[in-house]
């Protein structure tokens, strides 16, 4: 087995290791940089506890190898918040009780983060689809769609705020 | 394991032909990943395509569309053009799996998986499209259905790598659909697929394509199915005649999707909703 | 403990309110660490090599060429594990042979060696090296077929308990047992009508997210440690001292966070091996199960198959019921269809009742509890029932259930006489929550059905310690599977009257703490709860004492009011009440440092009913069936954190529409799993279920001094049966087989028009 050497960005800060070419990404992140919020449910591609996103789409780090990451921009959700400032969606999902065990949380906030950046004001519907590939044991879905849209709401509201300040100046 | 990721299609053949192990392409991975987890492949050598700019690409070519082996299914749902020319096609290719999946897949690799119940083959298979396949004797093509001949067999040489699939020109009064049965509204594999593809000359069918997917050890283009309705305009009977010779195609299985005659019913219910949608798309009216 | 104020007058300060959790950031920033997030210095990879067969003889067992690959440090096999240390009991002997074969693999999946190597590459190689012959034999996984006469008998040790004469030939059923009261016979002989009928459901799986894992780290002189993701460290620390032979207080057990467990995580199956490999290595192993292995070798609920008949009179009184559960238990005997004999008929007020069990051994997976285990299974083949029986009698099957409810005073048809119960008022809401009322559309119909779970108390015990600044550690020993850090937060602030936010709550390790039973039973937020309070009153008992050491006054004028210690009487008016924080900075002084413990067994558990309404809408062409609206009416008794108890009965009501609909697992003809991954053991995704409605019912539990009962479980019972009830309304066709899947369905359209 001939190891990988592999240079890539990890929430915007350059991460370099090194591992075996036939290890997943998930692993690598897990055990390699210590990135443990990103989560294995099953490894196959089926639970969305691994999101991350990659180049900005969103992925299952068990389907992608290490190895490829090379060169990558790479997000997990240690880089959701900004400093001591929660996302928008970490503060709702806390709010909300959207999460119980919190093992499938960090898929979750990636998968809606990426959601919500595409379309800021998804449908009920919308957001179920969206968010289909996340699997959760614990809470039938019902607090975390809630959570996303009370985030969205959050994340309009901001975003509003912002335009404005823009066009004052 | 060798893992090694050439910019064209020329050195992927060559690394693939070099190979004395067992040598694998890496489009997406979903389903090559997750082999390779289970244990089922040890490969040798994988060589990764997305390297390649060419196989990255979605064009528009005089004669229709070009889908690069590499382009993943959130890349195709995001073309505007490809979407309104064959929105068949690229729901087939929506319907692969998560959000998370979409963000990796492709047709390419959903056809090479060579998995009977892969949702894009029927939807290709009716529309018509052909796989232009790169290799050690140089280039050549082939109909989407002529590409997998078994589950898990494809009709490649050695070293042979699908560089892009090729769609033709939307005709004008024509339309495509594509529905798959899964018992969850998303993340199945499909129990059954149906594909249509049909093209009108005053109000009536002029020609169509139907073919069905996880009905049979590959796909299937059936042509009773298509000559069922050619010269109607998609009434109760004609679609009483599609639906019944997608039915007398299949040649399912009984496994922990579905049974062999659940499938064999299910096939021929899709088969004539996707028809109506298809017409519909054609500018049809019943 | 009983209540010590009219609960009806009970004014809480933040008991029932909606804070936020304390482990919330952890958790959406990933800083949580669960069963795989733990690392040790030298840590080595342990893995395991499993049976593809579901039964087979090991013949031999070579794993010389795994131990001489260059990174393996260690090989285990049953050799390793004898079974000396269970001292001949049978339970403990078990629970071995699950963990690791012996000289048999009883199904598939059942593990026969496991390596520990310097990283994962080396541990993989190392099982292709070991060789092993096997013989297969004959298997049976059907629960029906494994009572059969000629059906392969798979312990010569299992003889048929409670049937007289005792057998003289071992067989499959391990147990038989019956429950009730009455005169059924005489019953049915009052009956205007009689219903009959017989069901099965799939072998469903809990299928939380987080597969097992654990980090062990022994010592050859036997002592170690063990992070695991488990409900219950005690009982992992009790039975993985037990079977290896260990001191369990040299064992100290840390439970991670957990991923979900939901009944799986209450039974050992890789912790005992990693331990091993870490004892013979001499090195850290850490063990973390694939998804694959988490289906195929731990411990997922019986498959069943159920037989009920109920019979009334013509104006809806129910006049004799009977049932006969046959569980399917997998590889060893348990006592699976003994409980859901016990559940059958607890929601209704019976004269005659008798219910019978069949504990069956299979060749699969032993199995283990799964949210108020066996009783969804039971209510499905009642419930459906008991809707035939109202539709044959013209009334509404609100109405019918209502006629024969159990109360308060009723013998329960597995003997207690209730007290004061929830299953009226549940059903009353529901007959008037504006569900009920709303129209359906085409191919809809709707159900409903009532559940019933026991609830559990247990052995429990709680540390309250109070730190210089006036804050407040809370230690408890039940694992927070889904947010109890939060209630007994709650809890302890309320009685000590200080903010939630200065107190916090941790989960105790092995060490910390004295036995604690597992978080089963929906007891985490009961028993912890009133560990909590008594707890806590005996700490105020001591800052009362410090306050009246510091005032020099006798500790009977001191008064604990809102935080704060008041010197009481006009005497005393001079002096400022002392606040848990003052008092806490004065320790030095007033004689030590604070705190406040509780260990006892939490008796007086009460039972926990629910009613849950649910329509959907089926496509007649696919079998095709959605969920499009759903509603959970639970008695809580008292709602700590209402988000929480909210969220308990969503969570149940997904995992029960799952069970219904989609979730089996499926064997081949050989015996096989063939279905060991999230693609195919499909569980509800998020766009398969609309929002969950929940309403709270609050019925105190008169032995809870806040009337809490367990809300965790109860929510997966009716489910199945409310699904049920509703497709076989909106298809005009009873489904008597869970998941009813849309081959299922297709096919009771075609039996019913041929």
């Amino acid at each position: 087995m001939s190891g990988a050497h592999v240079s890539t960005t990890i929430n915007g800060d350059a991460v370099e290791f090194a591992c075996p070419q036939d290890e997943s990404l998930l692993d690598a992140l897990r055990n390699r940089v210590g990135l443990t919020g990103v989560k294995e449910g099953c490894g196959t591609g089926d639970c969305g506890a691994c999101s991350i996103t990659l180049d900005g789409r969103l992925v299952c780090s068990c389907l992608v190898l290490g190895v490829e990451a090379n060169g990558k921009q790479i997000g997990t959700v240690e880089g959701l918040a900004d400093g001591d400032q929660l996302h928008p969606l970490q503060e709702k999902f806390i709010e909300h009780a959207a999460l119980q065990c919190g093992i499938c949380t960090p898929g979750f906030l990636v998968a809606a983060k990426v959601l919500l950046e595409r379309n800021p004001d998804p449908s009920e519907t919308e957001i179920r689809y969206a968010l289909a590939g996340n699997l959760c044991r614990c809470t039938g879905y019902d607090k975390i769609v809630r959570a996303v849209q009370a985030a969205g709401k959050e994340m309009r509201k901001q975003n509003k705020k912002k335009a404005k300040k823009k066009k004052k100046k | 394991m060798r893992y090694e990721a050439p910019t064209t299609s020329k050195a992927a053949a060559e690394l693939l032909a070099a190979e004395k192990g067992k040598a694998y392409v890496l489009a997406g991975g979903t389903d090559l990943l997750v082999r390779m987890k289970s244990g089922m492949l040890e490969p040798d050598l994988l060589v990764d395509i997305k390297q390649i700019a060419k196989m990255r690409e979605i064009s528009k070519t005089a004669s229709g569309f070009r889908i690069g082996a590499a382009v993943p299914g959130v890349e195709i749902g995001e073309h505007k053009a490809l979407g309104k020319a064959w929105p068949g096609v690229v729901e087939a290719a929506q319907l692969i799996g998560s959000d998370q999946v979409q963000g990796r897949c492709t047709i390419v690799g959903n056809l090479c998986n060579a998995s009977p119940a892969a949702d894009t083959v029927p939807a290709l298979i009716a529309a018509g499209a052909k796989a232009a396949i790169v290799g050690p004797k140089g280039r050549r093509t082939l109909a989407v259905e002529k590409v997998v001949t078994g589950p898990g067999q494809t009709a490649l040489a050695k070293a042979e790598i699908i560089e892009y699939i090729s769609l033709p020109k939307r005709a004008p009064k024509s339309g495509d659909a594509y529905l798959r049965f899964i018992p969850r509204t998303e993340m199945d594999i499909a129990v059954v697929g149906a594909g249509v593809n049909l093209t009108l000359a005053r109000g009536i069918i002029k020609s169509a394509r139907v073919s069905l997917g996880a009905v049979a050890p590959t796909a299937l283009l059936v042509a009773d199915a298509a000559k069922a309705i050619i010269g109607s305009k998609l009434d109760d009977e004609a679609l009483d005649k599609l639906a019944a010779a997608c039915s007398a195609a299949c040649k399912p299985i009984n496994d922990k999707r579905g049974t062999i005659e659940y499938r064999t019913r299910v096939a021929g219910v899709l088969a004539r909703r996707a028809a109506l949608i298809a017409f519909e798309r054609a500018g049809g009216k019943r | 403990m009983k209540q010590d104020t009219n609960f009806t007058n009970q004014e809480f300060r933040v008991i029932g309110t909606r804070v936020k959790r304390p482990d919330g950031i952890d958790k959406v920033t990933g800083r949580a660490r669960y069963g795989a997030d733990a690392t040790a210095p030298g840590q080595l990879v342990g893995m395991f090599l499993r049976s593809p067969h579901a039964h087979a003889r090991i013949k031999k067992l070579d794993v010389s060429r795994a131990e001489k690959l260059q990174g393996v440090k260690a090989v285990i096999t049953s050799a390793d594990l004898p079974d000396e240390h269970c001292g001949g009991d049978r339970e403990l002997l078990n629970i071995l042979e699950n963990c690791m074969a012996r000289g048999r693999a009883l199904y598939d999946g059942h593990a026969v060696a496991a390596v520990a190597a310097v990283d994962a590459t080396t541990a993989k190689k190392a099982l292709k090296l070991i060789k092993i012959d096997y013989e297969k034999l004959p298997h049976v996984t059907d629960v029906d077929e494994a009572m059969q006469a000629d059906a392969p008998v798979i312990h010569d040790w299992v003889y048929t308990v409670g049937v007289e004469p005792q057998p003289n030939k071992p067989s499959n059923v391990s147990m038989r047992a019956q429950f009730g009261h009455g005169d059924v016979e005489a019953g049915f002989k009052e009956a205007d009508v009689i219903i009959e009928k017989s069901y099965k459901t799939g072998q469903t799986h809990q299928g939380y997210i987080e597969p097992h894992a654990c980090l062990a780290n022994m010592s050859p002189d036997g002592s170690g440690e063990l992070w695991v993701t488990t409900q219950g460290h005690f009982a992992y620390r009790n039975t993985c001292a037990q079977i290896l032979g260990l001191n369990m207080a040299k064992l100290k057990v840390t439970s991670s966070e957990i991923g979900g467990g939901f009944g799986g995580k209450t039974h050992v199956w890789i912790e005992p091996i990693a331990l091993a490999l870490s004892r013979k290595a001499n090195r850290p192993v850490k063990v973390v199960m694939s998804r694959e292995e988490v289906f195929r070798a731990s411990g997922p609920t019986s498959s069943t198959s159920i037989d009920v008949k109920i019979g009334a009179t013509k104006d809806g009184r129910i006049t004799a019921a009977t049932s006969e559960c046959r569980y399917q238990g997998g590889a060893f005997p348990g006592t699976w269809a003994l409980i859901g004999a016990m559940t059958s008929f607890a929601p209704y007020d019976l004269k005659n009742v008798q219910t019978v069990s069949y504990d069956v051994v299979c060749n699969r997976p032993k199995v283990a509890a799964y949210r108020a285990p066996s009783a969804p299974m039971a209510a499905f083949a009642v419930e459906s029932t008991v809707d035939l029986v109202a539709q044959e009698l013209g009334i509404d099957p609100i109405d019918f259930r209502i006629l024969n409810a159990a109360k308060e005073g009723t013998q329960s048809s597995y003997g207690p006489v209730y007290g004061p119960i929830g299953i009226g008022p549940t059903l009353d809401a529901a007959k008037s929550h504006p569900h009920m009322k709303a129209k359906l559309g085409k191919n809809q119909g709707r159900g409903m059905a009532c559940g019933f779970w026991f609830n559990f108390g247990g052995q429990t015990s709680t540390t309250i310690n109070v730190a210089a600044d006036g804050t407040v550690n809370l230690s408890v020993g039940t694992v927070d599977v889904g947010g109890s850090r939060a209630s007994l937060s709650l809890i302890c602030a309320e009685e000590l009257g200080i903010p939630y936010e200065q107190v916090k709550a941790h989960i105790g390790d092995t060490a910390a703490l004295a036995h604690n039973d597992m978080t089963d039973g929906s007891r985490g937020t009961f028993a912890s709860g009133m560990a909590t309070i008594v707890a806590a009153r005996r700490t105020i008992e001591v800052l009362k004492q410090r306050a009246a050491t510091a005032w020099e006054i006798p500790v009977e004028e001191v008064e604990w009011k809102d935080g704060c210690a008041h010197a009481v009487g006009e005497a005393h008016a001079d002096k400022a009440p002392l606040s848990l924080a003052e008092i806490a900075a004065n320790t030095e002084n007033t004689g030590g440092p604070i705190a406040g413990h509780n260990e006892f067994v939490a008796d007086g558990a009460g039972v926990s009913f629910a009613s849950h309404i649910c329509d959907v809408e089926v496509d007649p062409e696919t079998g095709s069936t959605r969920v499009i609206r759903y509603t959970v009416i639970q008695d809580a008794g008292k709602a700590i954190h209402p988000d929480y108890v909210e969220g308990q009965f969503q969570g149940g009501a997904a995992q029960g529409i799952g069970w219904a609909l989609n979730e089996e697992y499926i064997y081949g003809d050989d015996g096989r799993l063939q279905n060991p991954g999230f693609l195919d053991y499909r569980i509800p995704v998020c766009s398969d279920l609309p929002f969950i409605d929940t309403q709270i019912l609050e019925i105190p539990n008169p032995n809870h001094p806040y009337g809490v009962r367990g809300v965790g479980e109860t929510s997966i019972v009716p489910p199945l049966a409310a699904v049920a009830n509703a497709v076989s309304n909106a298809v005009g066709v009873r489904m008597t087989q869970v998941p009813i899947s849309p081959p299922r369905i297709l096919a009771a359209l075609d039996a019913e028009s041929a």
